[in-house]
Order: structure tokens, then C-alpha cells, then sequence
């Protein structure tokens, strides 16, 4: 159970774990897949003081990390995450937030739908069309860039189409591009920081900018338009390979970087099977693939728990939830983003359209301080309500009203997942936790006293290099 | 492995070029500078024309000294507008395809191949510059030199020892139990050595020389302190800005060069006092020059800029040409660029951190001459 909301949200706090537990697992996984509760999040206090989310200018993700730290939909939320690194699309170049903001809901919409339907939505989806410039990709002349990625990166990996397949493929794509497409995208080349001058940008289709010959594409012959490549890209075997490489990946264990996927054999190539049959199955549904995936046995037994270096996202809204909700967006959550940035994933601005690798690319030196040291100061004040619930159900587990100092490592590490450690690790923590002794909190100052002890605890076991995995 | 070093200085945001080394008696410069422009008494005059921003007398300083190149016109081909894309591009010397890997991260993985320099570069300033990131490279990125390390929250110094000593123990006792685990745990480990050599360089560290009340300052002075330490750091990094001035231009752009300029003499004497300026240089850089044309009050985003490099090493002079400011000879009414930053960073690699340039440009380009010998 604990393995399943790390995996399809970002860990649990105490209080989720006691609900999840008395649901049961098949339960847990029905309300994470189609919860039938809309989202708790207050969207006008993300509009009131979040104006990072439709900055005009740069922008970052602090809104999302709201978001993310307070939803009780977290796999719809993780959904997103996934989107966003397949589909790594940033404000770095487009220089308006507005507009990966509304690509990040349409995820949030069409995210575990049918993948032909989300090809389609990010076909039109503005941030996407600058981001790859189909804007400049016309019937009399095209540009091969959104045809050349929707095939390589975004569906059916290096290898299994042509040269032929891209450039018909951005064929289909003509016409397809936003509104007074030559202006906005001056405006975006050419930022003046004005931010007066930008606008928001809509889809449109122009009918005379698109090539409405004779293509082929894949094999397929017809006068195809950008929903038809979609069509036949989704039936192609490559395709759900694909989409279920990167559904493992991120959700059952750490894959090779992506470029070496038409190289190198799936980590679990039954596994693999598995998801395809799925796909095929359920009418291309990734709502549908992630039930398979969630209730298969390569992803429920041993083998995947802490299979994955947590990306900086989970590690911090992880660390986040634990701490305990966040009372109004405040400039946590901008240091949060931050921090996440710091760690190498800026949020909205990925580093490239190839997105974030993820696995050990994730850790560097620099990466690893950033880690150790947003944790603890995150779970630095037993004050917090998340911090002070950890405590208190350190105690209880005791059963007592006195604890040894190796009770309260173990009870320590129980809590705050359960999480598996090292025979080392435990070790190394008991051997630290033994300068406390055994203790009480019978009165205040040995009440006040415990604390600290317990807060030193969950410092160092959030710095443990288990805790970096997930 | 050699022992000379670089301190990279950026300068977010687009340094206006032509305030900053000013053609000030060009006909075209008052023309299209009728609002945002230094007048020619206020310029400090280096020869052929031009001059620095008044702001700038400590550089002319060591101008004077021979010991700052200029280099005219650096940029790139199809220049990027947008202080993103055009940063990335100087970062990772990638102009067609956006890059994961920063020039120098690459570098230092050349230099240190097995990664056992932990304390290779350094970074001022929070977060890390995509310029300094390469997978495996170790890289530390500090904020406050006096109080960086890891587990900085524990504010009690016992406490934190144990804590860190127990992190340690930790750590070294799971080397062994698999890749993943042996991989997190080795990095951990160097990430505790890395902020342990360099939270002991303050102690270490005496000057008299007295730095402004700035971060750049503040900086500039880690910097020093971390290379008068010899601890291993072979780059420094740091940045100052912003210095996009689309409004209030000239005050905006001196304040800030004030600081750059201070910063830059302190360190150079700095260093110079301690008897360690003979194997540093200083790179100075900007994304984007400016438009040549002021919007009245600023100036927008242009393309063409110009570099510095500093240090006793350097052969002190002027590098290149001003680009013309003549209105046929623009691009789309930004200064032409007429060299390469990749020839810059080819000089820098090749003569400085003596390492093969190619593999981190990506292909071959002149070097401008402006190192000694």
C-alpha cells in the first residue's frame, strides 16, 4: 500500500495511511484513478496569489507546487508530471507562463484518457505549437520540427518510421498553428519585456495553409489531416511500446534515458508486453494501463519498491505533504519551486524538449546538498502539524510513556512510510539515537525534549540515501 | 593536472554594449542614442574612439596595467533574442539543438575524468548555471560561504557534528549493496567532503583588502577565498544582474557595472596580495548586447555584446572590431556580431584549462590571442 501512493501520488502522511489501509488496496486504487471527488484546491486563491501562473514573461511553477503539496487527487496531479516530462515543453522559450499553464490542465484533463485524444489536444495546444514552431510550418513549405517529435518523442521512439514518415507527417500538420501566428511569434523571439504586448494564445486551423494532398504516412495512403497521423500513429505497435516504456519508467522502475531506448532492451520486457496488451485492450486508454500496471505483479512485488531515484518534484512535495498542509500560497511554495529547480527540475522550464532523463541523472553533488538540506529544513519545527502528527504517532507506537533510543528509530522509520532501510542505515541511526537514552515526555521539558530528539531523527532518515528513492 | 584557474563572470539580463564600451564619438551613436546615451565628457577614453562607462575607472585601472582584454562583438550566428534561449546557448555552446551540458561542466569532466575533484567549480549564487552542469560532474553551488555545508539547519555545532558524523557512517557503510544505493551513496559522500573543504576555507582566509556591500562583492570575495585556500578549485562562477534595462537604462546599467567594476579590482588585488594572480583569469560575459536604438528611456533586447577576459596572464588590449553601427550594416537594428563565442571558450579551454576544445564546442575555431605566449 505504501509502495502504490508513493508511486501514484507523492508518499502519505500517517493519517492517509490509516484511511488507505482501512479501504484496501483495490479500493485506494479506484478513488486515485477516478476519484469521485472534484479537487479540494481553491483556484481563486492559486489566481489571487499565484501570478506566476499567468506571468506574461518567465514564470515558474510555484502554483503547481501548491497544487501539487494540497491536492487529494495526487495521481491525477502525477499524471500531469509525467505529460509534462514526455512532453517537456518550457517558458524558457516561449517567455509566457499563461501558456504551459493551460497545457498542464489539459493534461490534468485528458491525461489518463484515450492517447489518440491527447495526441490530438497537444496537436492544438498553443504552448506546444510555438514550442516546436508549427506556426512556421505551411502548406507551401513546411517545417518538419513538430512532425519530426511527435513521431520520435512523443510517440513512437527512434527507429520505427522515415525521414518519408516526418515530413508527411508535417504535412498533415499544416495549418495547424495559433492565431496571428508571424506576430505572436516575433513577440516571442524578439521579448522586449513589455509584457503589455503579449496575449495569450489560441489554436486555429486554416484550412488555406493546409496541404490537403495525397500523403503516406506509415504505410498508410490518404489526404491525411493532423487528426488522421494521430489515428495511425496511435494504431502502431511501436506507439504503445513506447508509451508503456515511459509508463514504467515513471511509475515501476528507472529505465535507461530515453536515447537509448532503440538500443537497449526494456528493463522488464514482460512487463512491457503486459502494458502493450493493455493498451490494445482498452482502446489505447491510459486511465486503463495504469489499472493494469498498478495491480500487476511486476509493480506489487518486491522487486520495484525503491526501484527509483525520486525525482526533485516528489522528493519536494513529498517532503512537503509530510510537513503538513500549506495555510495560504505563501513564499514557501516559491521556495519550494526553487529549491526543485535547484535540484535540477525547473517546473515548466525543462531543460530541453527531450524533457528530464530522471534516474541517476537526477544526483549530483550540488543536487545532493540541495536534497539533504531542503528536507531537514522542511521538517526542521515539531510545531508543524504534519511533524508534531509524526511525533505523536511515534509515541503511540511505543504503547508506553517511555521509549529506547532504538524504539524510537525504529518506530521513526515506520512511521514516516514504512520505509525500508539498510541493515547500515538502521545502524548508523540507532547508533546517533543512542545519545539520547531511553526517554519520556511526561512533563514539559521532557516532553519538549523528546521532540527535539524526535525531529533529529526524521532529519537524518530524510537525509539517508534510501530517502532519495522512492 | 595544471593549477590555472577561471573565475566566470555573467552578466545577466543583456549588458548594453554600447554604454558599456562606448563608441562616443560616432555620429550613428548620438543618432540613435538621443535619450540613453553617456555624454563624451563622462567617458573614460581608451583609445580609437571609444571609452568605458564612467563607472568603469577600476577596470580601466588594470586596463592601464595591460592586463584586460576587450573583445569586440562577440555572439553568434542567428542571434537569439529571447535572455533564455540566448543564456542556454552561451551555456552549452549549442546554438542549433537545446543542450543538456554546460561548457564548463564539460570541462570539468575532461579535467577530472574520474570525478575525484569534488571541489572542481564552484558556483556563488543559488542553484546551479546550466554552464556548469555535465552528468558525473561534481559541482558545489554556495550562497553564504560562512554558513554553507550540508544539514545547515541544525544550527548548533555538536549537534550538527554528530549529525554529519553519523550521515557519514551512513553513507560509507553502503557502498557495496548495489549500483543504485553505491552511486547515491558515493555522491553523498563527496557532497559532504566538498562542503567540508570549502566551509573551512573562511578560516583559513586573511586580506586587507575591503570589499563593497554587494553580492557581487560578496562573490567575488568567495572566489578568492575559496582559490587562496588551494583547495582544488579550478572554477569559479558567478553572476550579476539584471541588467535589462528596457526603462531607466544609464542608471540602472551604472549601478550595476559600480559593483562589477569594484568587485573585479578587489579580487584582482586580492589575489595579487596573497601572490596567487599569476595563475587566474577572469571571464566576463553577457547574453545579448542591446538594441542599437534606444526606446526612450531604455533599450531593448539586441544581439552582438562584448567580453572581457582579466588577469595578469591576459595580453591586455582591445580584440576584434566594434561592429559598424551604421543603419544598412545592422541586422534588423541590432549590432552584427563579427566573432564567435565558441573561439573565446576554444582560447580558454585550449590555452588556459589546457583540454581539448572540440569535444565542448563542437568543432574548430580560431583562437582570438588574447592569452600571453
Amino acid at each position: 500500500m505504501a509502495h502504490l501512493l508513493r508511486r501514484a501520488g507523492f508518499g502519505a502522511t500517517p493519517y492517509e495511511m490509516d484511511r488507505a489501509l482501512s479501504m484496501g488496496y483495490q479500493a485506494v486504487l479506484d478513488d486515485l484513478l477516478n476519484p469521485d471527488h472534484p479537487d479540494v484546491i481553491p483556484d481563486d486563491l492559486i489566481r489571487r496569489y499565484h501570478v506566476d501562473q499567468s506571468d506574461l514573461r518567465s514564470g515558474g511553477g510555484a502554483h503547481w507546487v501548491y497544487r501539487l503539496v494540497m491536492t487529494d487527487t495526487p495521481l491525477r496531479e502525477k499524471i500531469c508530471l509525467f505529460w509534462h516530462r514526455v512532453f517537456a515543453t518550457g517558458t524558457t522559450k516561449l517567455i509566457q507562463n499563461r501558456v504551459v499553464t493551460n497545457q498542464i490542465d489539459m493534461f490534468r484533463e485528458h491525461g489518463m484518457g484515450r492517447f489518440d485524444d491527447l495526441l490530438v489536444e497537444l496537436s492544438r495546444d498553443p504552448a506546444m505549437i510555438m514550442w516546436l514552431d508549427n506556426q512556421d510550418n505551411h502548406g507551401s513549405n513546411i517545417n518538419e520540427n513538430y512532425g519530426r517529435e511527435i513521431l520520435e518523442l512523443f510517440s513512437m521512439g527512434v527507429g520505427n518510421y522515415s525521414e518519408d514518415d516526418i515530413k508527411e507527417t508535417a504535412r498533415a500538420f499544416t495549418g495547424w498553428r495559433v492565431v496571428n501566428p508571424d506576430y505572436m511569434s516575433i513577440r516571442m523571439r524578439n521579448n522586449t519585456a513589455r509584457p503589455y504586448g503579449y496575449m495569450s494564445w489560441q489554436f486555429e486551423y486554416d484550412d488555406d495553409d493546409h496541404d490537403d494532398g495525397e500523403k503516406i504516412i506509415l504505410g498508410q495512403k490518404g489526404k491525411w489531416n493532423g487528426e488522421d497521423a494521430v489515428r495511425i500513429i496511435c494504431e502502431q505497435d511501436a506507439t504503445a511500446r513506447f508509451v508503456s516504456r515511459h509508463l514504467y519508467h515513471f511509475f515501476v522502475a528507472d529505465e535507461l534515458p530515453v536515447p537509448q531506448w532503440p538500443h537497449e532492451d526494456p528493463k522488464d520486457p514482460e512487463a512491457i508486453d503486459v502494458l502493450c496488451r493493455s493498451y490494445f485492450e482498452n482502446d489505447h486508454d491510459i486511465g486503463a494501463m495504469l489499472r493494469t500496471l498498478f495491480e500487476s505483479d511486476f509493480f506489487k512485488d518486491g522487486g520495484s519498491r525503491y526501484a527509483r531515484i525520486k525525482s526533485p518534484s516528489e522528493m519536494v512535495i513529498g517532503t512537503m505533504r509530510l510537513a503538513g498542509p500549506i495555510d495560504l500560497p505563501s513564499e514557501e511554495t516559491y521556495m519550494a519551486d526553487a529549491a526543485c529547480a535547484n535540484m535540477g527540475q525547473a517546473l515548466m522550464r525543462p531543460p530541453s524538449v527531450e524533457g528530464w532523463q530522471g534516474g541517476t541523472e537526477w544526483i549530483n553533488t550540488g543536487a545532493y546538498v540541495e536534497r539533504v538540506n531542503f528536507a531537514g529544513r522542511i521538517l526542521n519545527d515539531p510545531d508543524k502539524q504534519g511533524v508534531r502528527d509524526i511525533i505523536d504517532r511515534i509515541k503511540a507506537l511505543s504503547g508506553q510513556s517511555t521509549i529506547t533510543s532504538d524504539e524510537l528509530v525504529d518506530n521513526c522509520l515506520e512511521v514516516l512510510g514504512p520505509l525500508e532501510v539498510l541493515d547500515t542505515t538502521r545502524h548508523g541511526l540507532k547508533n546517533y539515537a543512542s545519545k539520547f537514552g531511553d526517554m519520556k515526555w511526561s512533563d514539559e521539558s521532557l516532553s519538549s525534549e523528546f521532540d527535539r530528539a524526535a525531529v533529529a531523527i526524521i532529519q537524518l532518515v530524510v537525509s539517508s540515501q534510501e530517502y532519495q528513492t522512492i | 593536472m595544471g593549477d590555472k584557474k577561471i573565475v566566470v563572470v555573467q552578466l545577466s539580463g543583456g549588458n548594453d554594449y554600447l554604454n558599456c564600451v562606448i563608441p562616443y564619438d560616432n555620429p550613428h551613436y548620438v543618432d540613435n542614442r538621443p535619450n540613453v546615451r553617456i555624454t563624451e565628457d563622462r567617458v573614460i577614453p581608451i583609445g580609437d574612439g571609444l571609452g568605458f562607462n564612467p563607472v568603469m575607472s577600476p577596470i580601466k585601472d588594470l586596463y592601464d596595467q595591460g592586463k584586460v582584454a576587450v573583445i569586440h562583438g562577440v555572439g553568434y550566428p542567428e542571434p537569439n533574442r529571447s535572455h533564455f534561449r540566448s543564456m542556454d546557448i552561451w551555456h552549452t555552446a549549442e546554438l542549433t539543438k537545446v543542450g543538456n551540458e554546460g561548457w564548463l561542466g564539460n570541462a570539468i569532466n575532461q579535467m577530472y575524468p574520474k570525478h575525484d575533484n569534488v571541489v572542481a567549480a564552484v558556483n556563488f549564487g543559488a542553484g546551479l548555471p546550466r554552464a556548469l552542469v555535465s552528468h558525473g560532474a561534481p559541482v558545489a553551488s554556495v550562497t553564504d560561504l560562512n554558513t554553507y555545508g550540508l544539514m545547515n539547519h541544525v544550527s548548533e555545532v555538536d549537534q550538527r557534528n554528530e549529525a554529519l558524523q553519523a550521515f557519514k557512517d551512513m553513507y560509507s557503510q553502503a557502498i557495496g549493496s548495489g549500483p543504485v544505493m553505491d552511486y547515491l551513496s558515493q555522491t553523498g559522500l563527496d557532497a559532504l567532503r566538498g562542503a567540508e573543504i570549502i566551509g573551512g576555507v573562511t578560516d583559513k582566509y586573511s586580506s586587507d583588502v575591503e570589499y563593497a556591500e554587494n553580492s557581487f562583492a560578496k562573490a567575488m570575495k568567495g572566489a578568492a577565498q575559496v582559490l587562496q585556500a588551494d583547495i582544488g578549485t579550478r572554477i569559479c562562477y558567478t553572476q550579476h544582474g539584471s541588467f535589462d534595462a528596457h526603462t531607466n537604462g544609464i542608471a540602472l546599467q551604472e549601478g550595476l557595472l559600480t559593483d562589477v567594476s569594484g568587485g573585479i579590482y578587489d579580487f584582482y588585488d586580492d589575489m595579487k596580495r596573497a601572490n596567487k594572480s599569476d595563475d587566474v583569469i577572469m571571464f566576463v560575459f553577457t547574453e545579448f548586447g542591446r538594441r542599437v536604438k534606444d526606446n526612450g528611456n531604455g533599450t531593448d533586447h539586441g544581439s552582438g555584446g562584448v567580453a572581457f577576459v582579466i588577469g595578469d596572464q591576459v595580453d591586455g588590449g582591445q580584440y576584434s572590431e566594434y561592429p559598424s553601427l551604421a543603419a544598412d550594416q545592422l541586422l534588423e537594428g541590432d549590432l552584427r556580431f563579427n566573432l564567435d563565442f565558441r573561439s573565446v571558450y576554444t582560447e580558454i579551454l585550449e590555452d588556459w584549462l589546457e583540454i581539448d576544445a572540440r569535444t565542448v564546442v563542437k568543432g574548430e575555431y580560431e583562437k582570438v590571442g588574447f592569452l600571453k605566449n
